[in-house]
């Protein structure tokens, strides 16, 4: 809602600053979004008028005037088109400033000397555009200063009101808030009724009562509709930030401004019968007054006459039945419509009016007959005409709230102890009445604009906004009773995060919905991706079904900023369609690129491969204290490398992928070498054992080492397991420390050495024993493996 | 004994010149050893007459010390040469940079959200979250905002089908807490939200965190009292700050809170428009009808609810002045936060 602050003062004027009135409202709750002057910083400007027009003899399209200021006559060399004898215009005299870089100064044009200029509303600032000069009524006194004609002293403020504070969205409104806050007395310009010159009626039907349970129509007979609105009019219009139309419309937006209700013009000549205020039909036509045809729903409260539907009710008019330049009788529609019936119905045409943006919030029912009055009131002055009686249609009007309030809840709720009589002086100055009180209540009757007081903690509210937030008392924040529970039992994703970045991986977040066709690529078959219906683009339409692909999308935007190396992890969830419904899990996903150290002089340089981001997986699942639990399995997945794809599971339940990227994929992402990723369902990932310490053996332990050469396509992970279950209880330790192909070892070969650590707790292990012990190792792994001691 | 007085002056010559550890142990057992010339010496006394054995006793004894007195010198001699040439055989250039990793780091979102969870912590707030694909019930209707309420135009949301969205706001979690649970709750919600709009000062997916608390006798004074205490540890400064009434369809009363610029202290700046002020979040007391949708009887029970920008937190705590440097995830500005 944007006003003139004159205007408002009009109505409501405390002694207070622009400033100051500012504050008060944004701190009312009526945030003031903006303010501006109502004009450019200019002077020099008066009203002048226009003496005599003659043609330039030397130049087609300037006119040579006499233009006088009052006192004088000036001779002004003008340009416009629109320059006429009588006129009163806009007369900048020499020495006038109309920008800090644009001083009128006396000057020679084509030969003819200019004392001035005659200016234009956009000169003044007064339009973003015009055609020619701006013609002032007729009674603008000559001589006088413009600023001072056209009160251009003036700030426009622009608050921008919450959806509950409809009864807001006009000077009315507004002055009441200001009114409230400075106790001051709010002064209603004086609307009288306007009687009846003719008694020409239209009938109207109410056929969906509840919709529309009041509405007030007028005739007015042989208007003149080619009036132009006055300048006070046009301006306070455009202080709104509405433009100027023709009288009639010009006339219901400023009642609409003023008093906050929209009102409509039709064109009586076109109306057939009476009026009917029903729901569409479905599929119903109509040309709105923007020239747009909406296919209507049944859902649809409209205006209509007896043949077909004249607007959508509260939110726009026809184009069939508008006000043109031809209609000389007019029918005035005032009326009240349900906020739920008007509700998102303008959305539902992908529209947003003034009128709509209004009833869905609310508008006072008592207001139709005021502002049908003032309307025809003005009409009557700008375009003349002879107006019929207003009839007043009504059906069922919501009945008047009544809220109660306990002093208790004052306290107890807003922590404020205040005297009963300031509570009641505070919401009986908003407009609330009180109707019971006893020493511990009082019931309230809601003024008929509060569509958003209806229960005990609205009035708490209101009471608070006028007391003032920052006057209400603040208690110390107490902590809970309970300590809060600190398990070990899981580990959290903060620890998780944690260990990432101590391993140099740099967090990322990327957006949840991903580019279709790469996530396409990225994800298992068989997991169906969810899509939105309405994406901000196409690159952000399907929700990820893994965390890859805006990881390599990260990657992507590094490598073009010349970065390396990149290490990256996110945490998030993801999201697939199952039959049971929408699958929601959140991931813990890591990308490894490069190098595996910084480019550094004490180490030379090699690239990531498996067993790089394996270990820092692996260093992940040991944080659950549950190591033994996780396996990792050879597997195949669409987004990795078969070969160099491990599924990881946790008591054989998969919780994970890990592998290089698919070389085909990392060959259409053009990226140079390869590409590590891991990812984990962090569900399954934080199942934790709590650590309990085994006793420490005082006696020697005993260490071993076997050098096998085994075939290289077996498994490592069966090879320990065998030796664990042969090895007995006192194997405290197996360490693979050589794995080696080449030279001295047969093709499809490898040697692998391990070094196996014995201890007992009670006593010092001897050699017998373990010489038996790594003998039927050996014997096992000689019959399961064909393995051979090197 | 001018056997003795030789033999020692020729140890003590033999000791001066040995050059190593070895060479020096070697000289010890040669004269002092149980077979060493030195040691030798004592089995002549027998053969001396009775009263002249203390002295030559006395005087080899007294070689014997003079002997093992020079080795301990020699040795002393020689061990520190040797640490020394060890030292600088092994001394580095302590100024080269250290066999590292490069650190990681947490994104400033996450680490803004971890912060907001320890200071909420401290105060018995536990950490809850949430689905992010949304239905209606959750996102609106149990907030108290019915189809068609003008607020739902506020929340440009992205939708799957008609009852499928992408939450707009945290506070769906808050509803799920206490259709689960019962009173009283502390909590607070940390998350992504979505909305449907992409420009210099929005990004479609955004962090929330969302507060709530419900017990017995909790009133807008405690609220007040949080949510300064809360901007003042979060900023690290004695802040003003401001509460302006303001409109939740879930909270009545509520209130936007405004806290003193954290750029220019309140002089006005770009970062606050020039007014001094900065909106940082929005908060209020439950409606009651929130509570009873969610089956908690609001006569008994009242509480608080407040939601904040986790993005617009990390801006202004971490001078971060594009938006979408958030999320583009460029690693030369993630890496400032390692």
């Amino acid at each position: 809602m944007k006003f003139s602050e004159n205007w408002l003062r009009e109505w409501v004027s405390p002694k207070i600053s622009t400033e100051e009135l500012v504050e008060q409202l944004t701190m009312a709750g009526l945030e003031v979004d903006a303010t501006e002057s109502a004009a450019n910083q200019f002077n020099g400007v008066v009203v002048g008028e226009v003496i005599s027009v003659g043609k330039h003899p030397d130049a087609d399209k300037l006119n040579i005037c006499q233009v006088s200021n009052g006192k004088e006559t000036f001779q002004v060399v003008c340009g416009a088109p629109n320059v006429a004898v009588g006129q009163k215009v806009p007369f900048a005299l020499v020495g006038a400033k109309l920008a800090e870089d644009f001083k009128i100064k006396q000057a020679k044009l084509r030969g003819a000397e200019s004392n001035g200029m005659l200016c234009s509303a956009e000169e003044l600032g007064l339009a973003e555009k015009s055609d020619g000069i701006l013609e002032l009524p007729s009674d603008a006194k000559v001589g006088q200063d413009i600023r001072d004609y056209l009160k251009l002293d003036d700030t426009v403020i622009d608050v921008d009101l919450t959806p509950n504070r409809g009864d807001c969205l006009s000077i009315r409104g507004i002055a009441r808030e200001v009114g409230v806050l400075n106790k001051s007395a709010v002064n209603a310009p004086q609307v009288d009724d306007v009687p009846n010159s003719i008694d020409d009626v239209f009938p109207v039907e109410l056929l969906s009562p509840e919709d529309c349970p009041r509405y007030l129509g007028r005739v007015i007979r042989h208007v003149d509709v080619s009036a132009v609105s006055p300048v006070w009019l046009q301006e306070k219009l455009r202080r709104s930030g509405i433009r100027s139309i023709d009288p009639a419309v010009d006339v219901t937006n400023y009642v609409m401004l003023e008093l906050g209700q929209p009102l409509h013009a039709f064109d009586l000549d076109v109306l057939d019968k009476g009026i009917q205020v029903r729901k569409a039909k479905q599929s119903e036509k109509l040309v709105l007054l923007d020239g747009r045809e909406v296919d209507l729903n049944k859902e649809t409260l409209v205006i209509a006459d007896h043949e077909k539907a004249l607007a959508i009710a509260g939110v726009m008019g026809g184009e069939h039945s508008g006000v043109n330049k031809n209609t000389q009788h007019l029918f005035l529609e005032s009326a009240f419509f349900n906020p739920l019936s008007i509700a998102g119905k303008a959305r539902t045409y992908g529209m947003h009016t003034d009128a709509s943006h209004r009833f869905e919030r609310g508008v006072d029912y008592g207001l139709p007959k005021l502002a049908i009055e003032r309307a025809t009131q003005l009409l009557l002055e700008i375009v003349g005409g002879e107006a019929g009686p207003v009839i007043v249609t009504d059906a069922d009007l919501p009945a008047s709230k009544e809220v109660k309030l306990r002093a208790s809840k004052v306290l107890s709720l807003l922590g404020l102890d205040i005297p009963a009589a300031e509570i009641v002086d505070i919401l009986t100055r908003l407009g609330l009445e009180v109707l019971e009180s006893d020493s511990e209540s009082w019931l309230f009757k809601v003024p008929s604009w509060r569509f958003d007081i209806s229960i005990e903690v609205d009035l708490l509210e209101e009471l608070a906004r006028i007391y003032g937030y920052n006057n209400l008392p603040i208690s110390v924040a107490a902590t809970g009773g309970h300590l809060k529970s600190a398990t070990e039992s899981k580990i959290s994703l903060k620890q998780l995060r944690r260990r990432l970045v101590s391993q140099g991986y740099q967090e990322v977040i990327s957006y949840s919905f991903v580019e279709p066709e790469l996530e396409n690529k990225l994800s298992q078959q068989g997991v169906q991706a969810i899509t939105l219906s309405n994406p901000i683009s196409s690159e952000m339409s399907v929700m990820r079904r893994n965390l890859w692909s805006g990881l390599l999308q990260t990657l992507k935007y590094n490598q073009n900023r010349q970065q390396d190396r990149v290490r990256i992890f996110e945490s998030g969830l993801v999201f697939s369609k199952t039959d049971d419904g929408i699958q929601q899990d959140a991931m813990l996903g890591g990308l490894i690129w490069g190098n595996q150290v910084p480019e550094q002089w004490a180490e030379s340089a090699r690239s990531n491969d498996f067993y790089d981001i394996k270990g820092d997986v692996e260093s992940l699942l040991g944080m659950t204290n549950d190591f033994s639990a996780f396996s990792f399995e050879a597997g195949e997945h669409p987004a990795l490398q078969v070969g160099q794809t491990a599924c990881i599971t946790r008591d054989q339940k998969a919780i994970g992928w890990l592998g290089a990227l698919n070389p085909q994929l990392q060959k259409a992402l053009d990226i140079p070498g390869k590409v590590y990723l891991f990812e984990l369902a962090i569900k399954d990932l934080i199942e934790a054992s709590q650590t309990k310490v085994s006793t420490l053996s005082k006696y020697p332990s005993v260490r071993r080492d076997l050098a096998l050469v085994v075939d290289t396509n077996l498994n490592y992970a069966d090879l320990e397991s065998v030796i664990r279950e042969h090895a007995g209880e006192f194997l405290e330790k197996i360490v693979l420390f050589d794995v080696y192909q080449g030279e001295n070892i047969q093709a499809g070969k490898q040697s692998l050495a391990l070094g196996l650590t014995f201890q007992n707790p009670s006593r010092t292990l001897n050699d017998d024993e373990i010489n038996g012990i790594i003998n039927k190792c050996i014997k096992a792994l000689e019959a399961q493996f064909n393995a051979e001691l090197r | 004994m001018d056997n003795l007085e030789a033999l020692t002056s020729s140890a003590l010559q033999a000791i001066t010149q040995a050059e190593n550890a070895a060479e020096l142990d070697g000289l010890r057992v040669q004269y002092l050893g149980k077979k060493g010339s030195l040691t030798e010496q004592l089995k002549t006394l027998g053969k001396l007459p009775a009263d002249a054995r203390p002295a030559a006793g006395a005087a080899i004894n007294q070689s014997k010390q003079q002997v093992q007195a020079a080795i301990n010198q020699r040795k002393e001699t020689i061990d520190s040469a040797a640490t020394s040439e060890l030292l600088q055989r092994e001394a580095v250039d302590v100024t080269l940079p250290g066999r590292a990793q490069q650190a990681g780091a947490l994104h400033p979102v996450t680490r803004t959200i971890e912060r907001i969870e320890d200071i909420f912590s401290a105060a018995g707030f536990d950490t809850v979250e949430g689905p992010e694909i949304e239905d209606e019930y959750h996102n609106f209707e149990a907030l108290n905002i019915p189809d068609h309420h003008p607020a739902r135009a506020m929340h440009d949301t992205f939708y799957f089908d008609a009852n499928t969205l992408l939450r707009t706001h945290t506070s769906t979690v808050q509803i799920r807490t206490m259709e689960a649970g019962e009173a009283p709750f502390r909590i607070i919600c940390p998350g992504r939200v979505y909305r449907c709009d992409s420009d210099l000062t929005h990004t479609p997916m955004f962090h929330q965190v969302e507060g709530l608390l419900i017990d017995e006798n909790v009133s807008f004074a405690d609220l007040k009292g949080i949510i300064e205490d809360f901007l003042k540890v979060f900023f690290e400064a004695d802040l003003s700050v401001r509460f302006r009434p303001s409109y939740f369809p879930f909270t009545e009363p509520s209130a936007e809170v405004d806290v003193q610029c954290v750029n220019c202290g309140g002089e006005g700046c770009r970062v606050c428009s020039h007014t001094g002020w900065i909106e940082i979040l929005g908060c209020g007391m439950v409606h009651p009808k929130v509570l009873e949708l969610s089956g908690i009887d609001s006569e008994r029970y009242s509480g608080y609810a407040f939601g904040m920008g986790v993005d617009r937190l990390a801006m202004l705590r971490y001078q971060i002045k594009d938006l979408r440097l958030l999320f583009e995830n460029d690693l030369r500005f993630l890496q400032q936060f390692s």
